[in-house]
């Protein structure tokens, strides 16, 4: 199909639409409410439900009785949002139904600011609501990667029957570049056999998360981190360039990721053997991969829009085999590649100080948040 | 020897009801509200299309009670999710069944709503004036002179002022359709209960939009008389007066 040149969050929504999305429910949130008004023109038209929902609580209710009757459905909002949805998202979770959120990430905390930010990296990967589980968490770095990951949520969130969150931020839902849309789907009309149809020629079905019989709960939970683990195992997604022979890899996802692109390309110029690992599925976090990389690395620099969330995933998967660097930015800045690279640079002519001086990789060296 | 027959069945538990035992404390009228909703739903052939949402309260359990397709809500939720179902099987009778505390307080702002809309659901609301649940704490619906686990000095009205009057508020909002508050008190009170159930499912039944029927109940556990009144008083609920609220026109063409 031909290339169409639309704005990210624009994408996003007619990405889902196309994925044979049946209901859309959202309460506007600064930078994600195109997509709510995209949704508003465009669901209607073609016969399928949109709703705008009085609160984020109420709309991600509303998800979760549309995802009961077995229905494609999804919402959208920001990480304050999120936070009014957490008590929903794990209803979602534990009760086995599948959804779609799209979280365009801004700058926190508190009301923060509208300006691009990655400072949802902890609520989304570890803790979207109380008890022991995690959404499968898919962080796009392009518009197109925003549409390929739009839709394949919609098959994971299914294949798994939970949630799928997909994280942008202002940058990706802003800006507009040409992409390429997969071809429109109707609405499934089969409804998968868990679904809440009315008990037609068939036994009542029940959706509930509520086992008050120790063992069940115990089972159930059993059950949930067994699924989590499959998915641990077969849903690790990432992007590795120029990693083979790097002496620095730079971990970074998202609009971060996609900086530190332009420094890898820039520092090789300069014949510095730098590498990227971009981790596209947040959750699984690709920590196998990066702990081999490791072996190979002498320096890892992790680069954020946030105050260092990855920064713990990537120590757990590196452990002591690289030094660990991090680059942040919280205010709703993005790094630049330019500032990438001046970093990049004193950690190379560092990197043979350190290394020639015997230090063991596990010193830590204490690097703030990058003050401009 | 006289040839026995077997003898006509003159009273059975309503298909759909499940058999399942009864969880409720003695005397609570909850069981009796569940048995006049699956009468109804009965009666009206309903049963294969129905699908209700559990609140998070005592009656969670009410999907071991009904037999058909039940989910379950966080409190106060179920208007929402209540919504999510109809609007993409708006050919279903979707209704929730919520206690007080769910309803009026956790989930005020989802209830107006649902009602704001004109929402195509049914609500079948279990007042009993008290968080039964979590053994009888006091919240914006109780009465200013209970005395309760949170309120033991009971007249504390700049803690919890007059109670809200649910059918009352909701009545005043254009979108509601049918909105009533009965009694189950006694077998009148149960029977004109019953009537509302119907004509709230008949409502829905005709997509003529929101409808909620309110019950004065009981917690015969952890509630007082001073509540919704004695039981065996000619006024049950003083604080809570019976009656239609709101009975929109459309509501007196159906039959």
């Amino acid at each position: 199909m031909a290339k169409e040149l639309l704005k990210g969050n624009v994408a996003i929504a007619e990405a889902a639409i196309r994925s044979g999305l049946n209901a859309y429910f959202g309460y506007p949130t600064t930078p994600e409410t195109e997509i709510l008004a995209y949704m508003a023109q465009r669901m209607p038209q073609l016969g399928r439900v949109f709703l705008q929902a009085e609160s984020a609580i109420a709309a991600i209710n509303m998800v979760y009785g549309a995802a009961c009757s077995g229905v494609r459905t999804m919402t959208s909002s920001s990480g304050l949002g999120i936070s009014l949805m957490q008590e929903g998202l794990v209803y979602i979770v534990c009760s086995e139904v599948p959804a779609v959120v799209i979280d365009s990430m801004r700058g926190w905390p508190g009301l923060g600011s509208i300006y691009p930010s990655q400072a949802d990296y902890n609520q989304l990967t570890k803790s979207a609501g109380h008890g022991d589980f995690h959404s499968i968490v898919l962080a796009p770095s392009s518009i197109q990667e925003a549409v390929d990951l739009t839709v394949l949520a919609f098959d994971l969130a299914e294949k798994y029957r939970t949630l799928v969150i997909v994280t942008a931020d202002s940058i990706i839902g802003q800006l507009m570049e040409p992409v390429e849309l997969p071809p429109l789907k109707k609405p499934e009309s089969a409804v998968p056999e868990w679904a809440l149809t009315g008990a037609t020629n068939r036994p009542k079905k029940i959706l509930s998360s509520l086992y008050l019989d120790p063992t069940a709960l115990e089972n159930i939970n059993r059950h949930m981190q067994d699924k989590q683990q499959r998915i641990k195992a077969d849903e690790v997604r990432y992007e590795a360039i120029q990693t083979a022979d790097a002496d620095i890899l730079i971990v970074a996802f998202g609009a971060a990721g996609r900086v530190a692109k332009t420094t890898v390309r820039e520092a090789r110029r300069y014949g510095i053997r730098v590498g990227l690992l971009r981790p596209i599925s947040l959750f699984p976090f690709p920590t196998l991969p990066l702990r081999e990389l490791a072996l190979r690395a002498h320096a890892i620099m992790v680069v954020e829009m946030n105050a260092g969330q990855m920064v713990e995933d990537v120590r757990l998967a590196v452990g002591n085999r690289a030094l660990i660097h991090f680059h942040g930015s919280t205010g709703g800045l993005a790094p630049l590649p330019d500032e990438l690279l001046e970093r990049i640079a004193a950690l190379h002519t560092n990197l043979h100080e350190i290394l020639s001086a015997g230090v063991s990789k596990t010193t830590s060296i204490p690097l703030p948040i990058a003050r401009r | 020897m006289p040839k026995l027959s077997t003898p006509p069945v003159t009273y059975q538990p309503p298909d759909s009801i499940g058999d399942f035992p009864i969880h409720y404390c003695p005397s609570c009228a909850q069981s009796v509200i569940h048995k006049l909703i699956a009468e109804v739903i009965d009666e009206l052939g309903i049963r294969e299309c129905s699908i209700a949402i559990t609140p998070a309260a005592c009656a969670v359990y009410l999907y071991n009670y009904f037999n058909f397709d039940v989910a379950e809500s966080a409190q106060g939720r179920a208007p929402a999710i209540a919504t999510g179902l109809k609007r993409v099987q708006p050919n279903k009778i979707v209704f929730t069944y919520q206690s007080d505390g769910d309803l009026a307080a956790s989930g005020l702002a989802q209830t107006v709503w649902a009602a704001t809309r004109g929402e195509n659901i049914t609500i079948f609301f279990i007042n009993n004036a008290i968080y039964e649940f979590t053994n009888g704490h006091r919240h914006s619906i109780n009465a200013s002179t209970q005395f309760r686990t949170a309120s033991s000095n009971g007249h504390e009205t700049y803690q919890a002022a007059t109670p809200i009057g649910i059918a009352e508020l909701l009545a005043g909002l254009p979108g509601a359709t049918y909105v009533v508050r009965r009694a189950v008190h006694n077998s009148c009170a149960v029977q004109e209960a019953k009537k509302a159930i119907y004509t709230a499912l008949q409502v829905q039944r005709a997509a003529a939009g929101f409808s909620l029927v309110e019950f004065m109940s009981s917690c015969s556990t952890n509630g007082t008389s001073a509540q919704c009144g004695s039981l065996n008083q000619p006024k049950p609920a003083p604080f809570y007066p019976l009656g239609d609220y709101k009975v929109a026109d459309i509501v007196k063409n159906l039959n």
